[in-house]
């Protein structure tokens, strides 16, 4: 208890030795971490939480190591979580996303963690959402998720992240690629990376193409909600004056609102439609960054000035909650005494004495009576 | 509780060599462990930051450059700076004999020489680790 009071408050102080205790602890799952974060939970909830995620190669590490340097660069403190793959066979893994940006190591403003999957599908590890936590609780302004390196369903990192990148590249497949469900829904920003390749405006012509049909067919999106709420918000925007003195809340808002203009209006510039940016990025010169980092920003200030920030943090964090009810759920059944119980079960289905519903039914009564 | 030893591979220097330390970084991968690796040229105030922010129990370097009566115990010394005292440091490479027992005097466990086995690396790993794993 005394150590978790410890530990918590060099965590608040930012002390990057703490902080990575405290993820080590949350990645091992030691029942001690959770004094810890409950003491730093009432901290959490202040930094913006940024998901890039893409196919393997497509370069999501170095299009990273640029964004921490032009975050640096407008003094933003910035920790970033890089997930790579486990082994399903040795439980072994190679973590080597640190490659392409430890010469941020010694800069105290950036925090680099690396995390293997340990078995968890999905783009994310398991421990990623306590670790997000601790590293917004330690005072990073900005925590970059670097997610493995995804297929076609990987879509986990919309629960946690506010602003979804999502990086391509040119040669990837034809165009069918781009209308298929799944990884390409989630962007916020979308970003073509090694511009300098072949093929690199056909596939930002395909993104857009793609937006816009979901435009056009009323599917609702992510970014459909953000634009909706953005031109409602900025209809009212000059019936409600700001309250004078407080200063800073007003130059918040101004800033949120002139913001919010700026997604509408990236939006319109493609026809009339309103469409998420789409980028062309060359993360190994540096090309495309700063305005990467425009758009990541700017969504973020519509996702504040409409209140959907507020909205999708509730809906994610429920989401969490539900998925964590489930797993405990879970670690019962998965306990000797219901392994019994679930075989006698499956002996009587296949013994024909019940249906597998009926089956199902005694086993979740038995359930609802040990909670 | 999953115990996992985390273990930073590391090429402090100049050489831009890093056969050998990709071959103990696969070796300790498929003996289960989660590898960091940083890749070429690091400065050891590099080093010793991402074994902090990593949190790993063993920092593995290799040098073929000769310079490492220098860079060694130059990151044994940073260690100690930032108090971190609970780190099985190892090292490797194309070291003379006679350099050995002055790496050892400055605080590096073990160093492997060409032709090591990787599994006397594995093994030498788990039976050395500082924290219990």
């Amino acid at each position: 208890m005394e150590q978790a009071v410890l530990l918590a408050g060099r965590v608040r102080e930012g002390d990057p030795r703490a902080t990575a205790r405290l993820i080590s602890m949350v990645e091992r799952e030691d029942p001690s971490r959770l004094e810890a974060l409950k003491l730093l939970h009432a901290w959490g909830g202040r930094a913006h939480i940024i998901g890039i995620t893409g196919p393997p190669g497509s370069g999501k590490s170095t299009l990273t190591d640029k964004l921490v340097a032009e975050l640096r660069a407008r003094n933003r403190r910035v920790a970033v979580a890089a997930i790579d793959p486990s082994s399903p066979f040795t439980g072994g893994a190679i973590l080597g996303d640190r490659i392409r940006m430890n010469r941020h190591a010694t800069d105290e403003g950036v925090f680099i963690r690396s995390l293997a999957t340990r078995g968890h599908l999905g783009g994310l590890s398991r421990a990623c959402s306590e670790t997000v936590r601790v590293l917004d609780a330690a005072g990073y302004d900005d925590i970059i998720i670097e997610t493995v390196g995804v297929g076609q369903s990987e879509v986990d990192v919309v629960r946690l992240a506010d602003t979804v990148v999502l990086v391509s590249v040119p040669g990837l497949g034809d165009d069918i690629q781009a209308i298929k469900a799944g990884v390409m829904e989630i962007g916020d920003v979308f970003c073509v990376n090694k511009a300098d390749k072949d093929g690199t405006e056909r596939v930002v012509r395909e993104i857009r193409a793609m937006l816009e049909t979901a435009v056009m067919n009323g599917a609702s999106t992510r970014f459909s909600e953000l634009f909706s709420a953005l031109s409602t918000l900025s209809g009212a925007a000059h019936e409600s004056a700001p309250d004078e003195g407080d200063e800073e809340k007003a130059a918040k808002e101004h800033f949120q609102q002139g913001a919010a203009h700026h997604v509408a209006k990236q939006g319109r510039d493609h026809g009339e439609l309103q469409l998420p940016p789409v980028l062309a990025t060359i993360a190994e010169t540096g090309q495309g960054i700063a305005e990467l980092v425009d758009a990541i920003k700017a969504h973020e200030a519509g996702l504040a000035a409409t209140g959907l920030l507020a909205l999708r943090r509730r809906q994610n964090l429920s989401w969490e909650l539900g998925k964590a009810a489930a797993d405990s759920i879970l670690s019962i059944l998965e306990g000797e005494e219901r392994r019994v119980e679930l075989d006698e079960q499956a002996a009587a289905v296949l013994a024909k004495k019940r249906d597998f519903y009926e089956a199902l039914a005694i086993i979740r009564a038995s359930l609802a009576s040990r909670s | 509780m999953e115990q996992k030893i985390r273990v930073l591979v590391a090429k402090p220097g100049l050489d831009g060599h890093d056969r050998g330390a990709k071959v103990i970084a696969r070796a300790l991968r498929d003996a289960g462990m989660e590898v960091i690796y940083t890749g070429l040229r690091q400065t050891p105030e590099q080093i010793v930051s991402a074994a902090i922010q990593e949190d790993v129990d063993v920092v593995a370097m290799s040098i073929l450059s000769g310079a490492h009566n220098h860079l060694f115990p130059r990151v044994m010394e940073l260690l100690k700076e930032k108090g971190v005292d609970d780190v099985l440091v190892i090292g490797g490479g194309v070291i003379p004999d006679e350099d050995i027992a002055g790496l050892k005097a400055a605080g590096i466990a073990e160093v492997f020489t060409p032709g090591t086995p990787t599994t006397a690396t594995i093994e030498f790993i788990k039976n050395n680790l500082k924290r219990k794993a």
